[in-house]
């Protein structure tokens, strides 16, 4: 039966040639475009090295200070998290670490640009770099103030010809660092994790971060859960510990920090109580609404092409109904051929995916960002153009399953 | 000799499942139909009363509009009545539901056309199958019936054949392989040989009648030919919906 279905949908894929073009074309550049999208998704959020475990890791992204008429946010102090927030139940490791800043290294003799992050120890456990060579320093290391770094592949190939880097130094920002590994190049999408040297914090040249009075001020915190289950524990353990914070001035009125997925955190700020846990929900929502619409205009002119082809196969379907066909196996027969025609069309979106993903990556917009179309993009890639076949299909296919069979055997479609 | 005396020389498996005695093949009580639109209403057939039994072969004819194809959709369960009754081997089947019907016209009756209606985008043994597609069966056994359907019309040799690439007669055998690959009791076929010289028309004839006689299916035909008429065992003329023989 499947077979059949298959072989009557190309043959009538091909009969019209140019109609089936422009149909593939619409339905290869709507799901490349898709496609793509959902590249720089997975590049921002999706599961991938070094977080590993980022199904039972929260972190906290922004804080917010607040009174009736200031308003302060950013990045968390590392005394915040230092001070309140160690001991939470049920968290199996914690890391305070900077956002990436830049800073200058005028090694070699000549002036380039760095992004450094401020890390702790635990952040090597927590996180899980495949190190090129070397390794990690360690909280023993952070402790005693160690000048060490770990630098990411183009940082080895800059400074050291691509050759060993472990024992050399790296002079930057007017320090010298000994370097202690070497980890891949890590897009600066993954902005809480990705840098091209990470030092201890310890190295910093002042010890003003310490400060209690520091509420906001650029480092994020990450707690790994032991179990996805005990991330709403600590959530709420978290933000009940936030009201025990002495705050800096009588302007403010309370602090706001709430630790959560990168998607909740975008969550929280367009659609929620900016005070409270959000979902992920609604963000979730208005992105497939935002895909949803981005293939209404192709799906109508699928619908469109599909219905007007329904008179050639008129006669086709009075015989079909005629031999027993039932409503219920039209209904499947149009919708197989419409998934098989979205399919292919996926097909060429996905070359046409990995082409554009490809100019975006060597356009180098972003440093090191590396989209990709791997297999958990296209998975997305093929549901949409499930969906895409089952939505364009519908109206068709039950359209043509009511055709009366004395009608549709006279040749009379519509 | 012709087709039929050929195919009655060999020894083919039965092709039809042989006619049982009891209730007639089809029976219809009553039947009226009527077409409505806005305006117009058109009475297609009025006070129709019918019996067709096991193993008749049953030619209608009529002058044109009389109402004869309705009358065949009615019998094929393709079209409802608007009015009456109409059973299929005794059982009333006017009020089944779509599904049912469906069931019921894929397992019970095999329809022939006057215009082949063979599906060009597929090969001759493809287009036998597709009666099979709505049963469930194995790929090979499908397989196994549409070849044995062909042979049954002698036209093995052209299985993998597009229907473009066949004769009209050879277009009309394909019909009738298709006809009969699902073993129906009823075969019904709306001027089968309308478009057909009369040499092919009458190798399809032989064929219906070899069907008729060896395997005892019930055949009901449309035709305007009275030539061909005169080879069936009875004749119901139609005229304005009417049987009025």
């Amino acid at each position: 039966m499947l077979r059949s279905t298959l072989l009557i949908a190309w043959k009538v894929l091909t009969r019209r040639k140019f109609f089936a073009g422009v149909s593939l074309f619409g339905i290869a550049f709507t799901l490349g475009v898709l496609t793509v999208a959902a590249a720089l998704f997975d590049q921002v959020v999706g599961a991938r090295p070094p977080e590993v475990n980022a199904h039972r890791t929260i972190g906290v992204y922004s804080v917010m200070l607040g009174g009736e008429h200031m308003q302060n946010n950013g990045p968390g102090g590392y005394a915040l998290f230092d001070r309140f927030t160690r001991g939470i139940p049920n968290v199996e490791l914690m890391s305070i670490h900077s956002m990436p800043y830049s800073v200058f290294s005028y090694q070699g003799g000549s002036r380039r640009k760095l992004y450094f992050k401020k890390t702790d120890g635990e952040f090597w456990n927590l996180l899980r770099f495949d190190f090129l060579e070397g390794g990690p320093y360690t909280e023993k290391d952070v402790a005693e103030g160690r000048f060490l770094a770990v630098i990411n592949e183009a940082t080895r190939e800059r400074y050291f010809a691509g050759g060993p880097a472990v024992g050399k130094t790296l002079e930057a920002d007017g320090q010298t660092f000994t370097v202690a590994g070497v980890v891949p190049n890590l897009s600066l999408l993954r902005f809480a994790v990705g840098a091209d040297v990470w030092v201890p914090h310890t190295t910093s040249r002042s010890t003003r971060y310490r400060l209690e009075s520091e509420l906001i001020g650029g480092y994020t915190a990450f707690y790994l859960a032991r179990s996805k289950a005990d991330i709403p524990g600590i959530q709420a353990e978290f933000v009940s510990r936030m009201k025990t914070v002495p705050l800096p001035s009588k302007q403010y009125d309370r602090i706001v920090a709430v630790p959560e997925t990168v998607l909740q955190n975008v969550s929280r700020n367009l659609f929620g109580n900016r005070d409270a846990v959000a979902s992920s929900k609604p963000i979730l929502i208005a992105l497939a609404l935002f895909t949803v619409a981005f293939m209404v205009l192709p799906t109508l002119n699928l619908v469109n092409l599909t219905v007007s082809r329904t008179l050639e196969r008129s006669s086709e379907i009075g015989v079909r109904r005629a031999f027993g066909a039932s409503r219920g196996a039209l209904v499947w027969q149009f919708l197989v051929e419409n998934v098989f025609l979205t399919f292919l069309g996926a097909a060429f979106a996905f070359v046409f995916a990995g082409i554009t993903l490809a100019v975006l990556n060597r356009a180098d917009l972003l440093p090191y960002m590396q989209l990709e179309l791997n297999a958990r993009v296209m998975a997305v890639g093929l549901f949409l153009a499930l969906f895409f076949g089952v939505f364009s299909g519908a109206y068709p296919a039950y359209r043509l399953s009511r055709l009366d069979p004395v009608t549709a055997l006279r040749g009379g479609a519509h | 000799m012709n087709l039929a005396t050929a195919l009655k020389a060999q020894e083919t498996p039965r092709i039809v499942a042989a006619a049982p005695a009891g209730p007639p093949a089809i029976s219809l009580r009553g039947v009226e139909k009527v077409y409505r639109t806005d305006r117009i209403e058109t009475v297609a057939l009025q006070s129709l009363n019918l019996e067709v039994g096991s193993g008749e072969f049953l030619s209608i004819m009529g002058p044109s509009g009389c109402g004869k194809s309705t009358l065949l959709n009615v019998m094929g369960l393709l079209d409802r009545p608007s009015n009456g009754e109409v059973s299929l081997g005794g059982r009333v089947v006017s009020s089944y539901r779509d599904k049912d019907l469906a069931a019921l016209r894929n397992k019970e009756i095999g329809f022939v056309f006057q215009s082949f209606h063979l599906i060009n985008d597929l090969t001759v043994v493809d287009n036998v199958e597709l009666p099979l597609l709505y049963r469930t069966m194995s790929g090979r056994e499908r397989r196994r019936l549409a070849l044995e359907a062909l042979d049954r019309v002698s036209l093995s040799s052209r299985v993998h054949h597009f229907p473009t690439q066949l004769s009209g007669g050879q277009q009309q055998r394909v019909a009738v392989a298709r006809a009969i690959v699902g073993k129906p009791r009823l075969l019904l076929a709306d001027e089968p040989t309308g478009n057909l010289d009369s040499a092919m028309g009458d190798e399809i004839i032989g064929i219906l009648t070899e069907l008729n006689e060896r395997d005892g299916a019930t055949v009901v035909m449309v035709t305007h030919d009275e030539r061909q008429a005169a080879k069936t065992q009875r004749i119901v003329r139609l005229f304005d919906g009417r049987q009025v023989h």
